[in-house]
């Protein structure tokens, strides 16, 4: 990262990302519509569900067809086994050491071994879910468009009830440890960009929506959003198409849609002190827990009224058409196009990962954040700045020491 | 006394599949194996009392170089065992494990030296020379 000050004043900052472009959208073309969940689970190790998701979405919209009833309990069901997994990794192994004074999990661990058990064992049972449903944890292969290659029992899903009926706990108690914790005292005035359902907070589906007014379907995304490159960067920056930069994530869906989470969640963080927004990045990890906690009730919930489909999934013909399908994957909202013709193969893709949308407001907040800030010195700002970017839980921030700063002081 | 091998690699990048193949040869010892030296090993190990864990090393040592370590006393010198750029390896999972009282009695890590990663299936000559000396001394222990 690149910053250049006089004095207080911040002349330049620029978050370069030099990962190469991985061309996921370029190899899409030309494969067969049915393909698209499994490849593009590989964009993300930590996230494929949202990814299956979101490609099944666009595959189905693009065919006319939705899915109802078992399998779309199991379509969000499996999606909360993710967010249990992989918001627990964040909250406890990325997240909790900054504010405790650790460089690192394993640093944590001499002084809270109780915390960071929990963290593995919430972990875990966010990847059972994805086991049992998906066939495995990383890159589940049991998802297809239109459904699933084997739906579970009812009896095997509720042999998950009593690690849920723990997890949920956990989660609560999680909750009210990290609000005790020290944060900076830091807020923006973000656009903050969810999915929402009118019953239900939503997860695997539902219109996009903004606190300043958006309220689109999902084929509208390009009307209102865009993404450009920059020259310091290989990702893409996402913007609001009238505007600049929005905030996707846990704060964005809290802030939108807290009023539809599980009576638990809710309880909880109205005790962790959450009021109807959050504008704070830094408390975005109390955002976190509450959402584990409203996962792991969902889950309850949904394996309680689960009746087992008939078949693993429906009939999905192809049809020469443009889909659109949106998630919010742990990070937030992942949007997928494609363009496929009437014999079923994709002539265009188009992935938005959550990361690049984030973009923009990563470097708003670093701009905001590094005043008052100055007189670092420059190993400590480089650790507080990291701090900063981890609160967005970008895919880049599971190295601990990721940041090379460069600072320019006139 | 429970005892079990674990196998750490990847099993489509050439050598670093070392440890998948001991784990995939050894007949007289309870085994698995594990694509990555993540956090799961702690659950992979729960409940028994020694653990062999057989992983890809690059130390610089000549290819087909079995190293061998005793990790349940003091912990395992950094820079020997191969690393993931995504995930926790082996030897901090050990360092977590015994941070968390998780460690079992008796851990024993060995690491194959290996010569080619690139992408692809089957090993080099030294390593798979390795991989079977290492299974005939664990079978006969």
């Amino acid at each position: 990262m690149y910053l250049k000050l006089r004095g207080e004043e911040v002349l330049d900052l620029k978050f370069k990302i030099f990962e190469p472009p991985r061309f996921y959208e370029a190899f899409l073309r030309g494969r067969r519509f049915s393909e698209a969940p499994d490849i593009t689970a590989r964009i993300c190790g930590i996230c494929p569900i949202a990814y299956q998701t979101s490609a099944c979405n666009a595959m189905e919209s693009a065919a006319g067809v939705e899915l109802t009833g078992g399998l779309r309990a199991l379509r969000r069901l499996i999606y909360c086994g993710e967010w249990i997994e992989s918001h627990s990794l964040h909250v406890f192994f990325l997240h909790a050491p900054d504010f405790l004074g650790y460089d690192s999990a394993l640093a944590m661990a001499n002084d809270f071994p109780e915390q960071v058990q929990m963290g593995l064992k919430l972990k875990k049972i966010g990847n059972q879910i994805m086991t049992l449903i998906g066939g495995r944890e990383i890159h589940p292969i049991n998802i297809r468009v239109g459904g699933f290659f084997r739906v579970p029992t009812k009896t095997e899903l509720e042999s998950l009830v009593p690690d849920l009926e723990w997890a949920l706990e956990a989660a609560m108690a999680t909750t009210k440890w990290i609000s005790d914790l020290p944060f900076p005292d830091f807020e923006r005035d973000y656009e903050f960009v969810a999915l929402q359902h009118p019953d239900e907070y939503a997860i695997h589906e539902g219109r996009i929506v903004s606190n300043r007014g958006l309220d689109i379907g999902v084929d509208e995304w390009d009307d209102h959003f865009e993404e450009t490159h920059v020259a310091w960067s290989n990702a893409l920056h996402a913007r609001r198409k009238n505007g600049g930069a929005y905030h996707l994530g846990p704060m964005a869906r809290y802030s939108l849609n807290s009023e539809q989470l599980t009576p638990a969640a809710k309880e909880i963080a109205r005790v962790a002190g959450l009021g109807p927004t959050c504008l704070n990045p830094f408390r975005s990890i109390i955002v976190r827990a509450v959402e584990i906690a409203f996962a792991c009730e969902e889950a309850l919930r949904l394996i309680d009224g689960y009746v087992r489909p008939e078949a693993p999934s429906i009939e999905v013909e192809p049809r020469d058409a443009i889909g659109h399908g949106a998630s919010e994957a742990p990070r937030g909202t992942l949007y997928h196009q494609y363009q496929i013709d009437s014999g079923g193969l994709i002539i265009d893709a188009h992935i938005v990962p959550p990361t690049s949308q984030n973009q923009l407001s990563i470097e708003d907040d670093l701009r905001a954040y590094v005043v008052g800030r100055t007189q670092l010195t420059d190993d400590q700002l480089q650790w507080q700045l990291e701090q900063a970017i981890r609160c967005y839980d970008p895919c880049i921030s599971c190295a601990t020491h990721f940041l090379d700063l460069t600072v320019d002081r006139e | 006394m429970r005892k079990l091998l674990i196998g750490v690699g990847n099993p489509t990048r050439g050598d670093d599949a070392a440890g998948i193949e001991v784990a995939r040869r050894v007949r007289r010892v309870e085994a698995c194996q594990e694509a990555s030296g993540s956090y799961q090993l702690m659950d992979r190990w729960d409940g028994a009392d020694e653990v062999i864990l057989v992983d890809a090393a690059r130390s610089g040592a000549p290819a087909g170089t079995i190293h061998r370590f005793e990790a349940h006393d003091e912990p395992l010198p950094g820079g020997v065992l191969a690393t993931s750029t995504h995930s926790v390896g082996v030897i901090e999972t050990i360092e977590m494990a015994r941070r968390l009282g998780r460690l079992p009695e008796r851990v024993v890590v060995y690491g194959i030296e290996v010569a080619d990663l690139s992408p692809g299936v089957g090993l080099s000559d030294q390593v798979e020379a390795a991989v079977n000396e290492l299974v005939a001394e664990i079978d006969h222990a």
